[in-house]
């Protein structure tokens, strides 16, 4: 946990208290998933996060939940946050609309290693509503293209009407040396692309298993099979990055809610590189 | 395509990597190329299976009948990969029916001769049901993760992120 002295007590207060924020549009991605797009706090600041972080955000008189930044870092002055309504606070979310107002804490957490990723081939596996705190990182990418090798970009969803971010997914396979490859779960005979888990995927794409940096996000469970084929594959668990997934509350290291053993998913992740966190894959919240 | 050539271009599917030259012929003697249009009718269900695929390029659609749920497309088969395994086991039936997606470039192996080949040579057999049950692991293994229905809602017992 930190360690509470005098110095640090203003910035710890500071990031326990939601700044307002408002609702610029709600979209709807999905039938459950929508992205609100938000006006930032508007303390003169622009609010500056790197791809992966998280906010804390507030459902007025309901409650917070963690949510990972989905828009472009380069344009701080519109957030983005895509969310799947699953419970109490995602639905009182999902019924917002344009100049409601909202509670952010933020940004959290370390997010995807895209300077590491410099000189390298990228490899961006994503599962669901993974995709969303990886979309920043893609269009970091994206934005200083001459900077990476090859950009494959693997994504997989439960049906054809479960996908996220169709159009940028069309225009990111159009850029030079990207992939973007999709799969379903399930689909009817008007889905022409595939159809299975995101791990299939590898077998279509010849990966350089020696410089590939890997960044996966989706269930817990997705990303477990999906490691087993990279290492399969010859990729070393360094190569790999990771986001976890656990309840939080305090969001900045404080209450123990999302800690295991030493690491703090909130602070010391939620993105952290495969060997300090493959002991967790799979384990439920203690 | 004259079979060195066709031994040649079966050395290069994934499926077939790193196959002593000796076993490749014997598979090649039972091999031929085919191309598909989009739409085409693979195999169907309760069918015997005579014929596998080793899929070059394009993608093959595995559906099957569900009732009045009508027709499910389950899984695609795409470059590199394995179509059909029911040639293998006895009573060498298709499960489901298979149909093309988009145009397909295959290796067709003939599963009669396959058979014949694996019963007569058994050094060959067992290199061919090694590989298939790599093969069929990973299938199992991918097949489970999709029964899981990771991205579902909590609701229906899926994962919520
Ligand atoms: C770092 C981080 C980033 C996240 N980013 C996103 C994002 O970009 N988009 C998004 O839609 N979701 C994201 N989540 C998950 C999100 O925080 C939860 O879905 C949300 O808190 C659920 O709140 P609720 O009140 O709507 O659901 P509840 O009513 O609290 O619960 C509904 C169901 O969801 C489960 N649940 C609740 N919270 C979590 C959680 N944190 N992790 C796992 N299961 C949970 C419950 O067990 C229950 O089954 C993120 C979580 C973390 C930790
Ligand atoms: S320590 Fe409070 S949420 Fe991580």
């Amino acid at each position: 946990m930190i360690e509470t002295t005098l110095e640090n007590k203003t910035e710890i207060k500071s990031s326990m208290v939601p700044a307002l924020a408002t609702i610029r549009r709600a979209i709807w991605e999905t039938d459950d998933t929508f992205t609100l797009l938000i006006d930032p706090p508007a303390d003169g600041n622009a609010f500056a996060f790197k791809p992966g972080q998280f906010n804390m955000v507030y459902a007025f008189g309901v409650g917070e939940s963690a949510i990972s930044i989905s828009s472009d870092p380069a344009k701080p002055n519109m957030l983005a946050h895509t969310i799947h309504r699953v419970g109490t606070v995602t639905s009182t979310l999902s019924k917002l609309k344009r100049g409601d107002m909202i509670g952010l804490r933020g940004p959290f957490g370390a997010g995807w290693p895209v300077e590491e990723a410099v000189g390298k081939d990228v490899c961006i596996t994503a599962g669901g509503i993974g995709l969303a705190p990886l979309r920043p990182v893609i269009y970091s990418l994206v934005r200083q293209r001459e900077k990476f090798g090859r950009i494959i970009i693997l994504y997989g969803a439960r049906s054809p009407l479960d996908l996220l971010y169709r159009v940028e997914l069309e225009q990111w396979s159009k850029l030079p040396n990207t992939e973007v490859i999709v799969t379903v779960d399930r689909g009817d005979s008007s889905w022409k692309g595939h159809i299975g888990v995101v791990t299939n995927l590898f077998s279509y794409i010849k990966m350089d298993s020696r410089s590939t940096l890997v960044m996966v996000c989706g269930p817990e469970v997705m990303m477990k099979y999906t490691v087993e084929e990279l290492q399969r594959r010859g990729l070393s668990q360094e190569q790999i990055y990771i986001s976890m997934e656990r309840n939080m509350k305090c969001g900045i290291g404080l209450c123990g809610h999302c800690q295991f053993g030493p690491k703090f998913i909130c602070k010391d992740g939620p993105v952290f590189r495969l060997p300090e966190v493959h002991h967790l894959l799979d384990k439920k919240e203690i | 395509m004259q079979l060195q050539d066709l031994t040649e271009s079966l050395h290069k599917h994934p499926f077939l990597s790193n196959m002593d030259d000796e076993l490749l012929k014997t598979l090649t003697s039972c091999a031929s190329n085919v191309v598909l249009p989009e739409g085409a009718r693979l195999f169907g269900e309760g069918e015997d299976a005579k014929t596998f695929y080793l899929i070059r390029s394009g993608r093959v659609a595995l559906e099957i009948q569900a009732g009045e749920r009508g027709q499910i497309r389950i899984q695609t088969v795409g470059p590199g990969e394995v179509l059909g395994w029911s040639w293998l086991i006895s009573p060498y039936r298709w499960h489901f029916d298979a149909y093309a997606v988009e145009q397909v470039h295959a290796f067709a192996i003939d599963a009669t001769c396959l058979r014949t080949k694996c019963e007569t040579d058994h050094h060959f057999g067992y290199e061919m049901l090694r590989r298939f049950s790599e093969v069929l692991e990973r299938r199992l293994e991918a097949t489970r993760l999709q029964l899981l229905d990771v991205y579902g809602s909590a609701a229906t017992g899926g994962e919520n992120y």
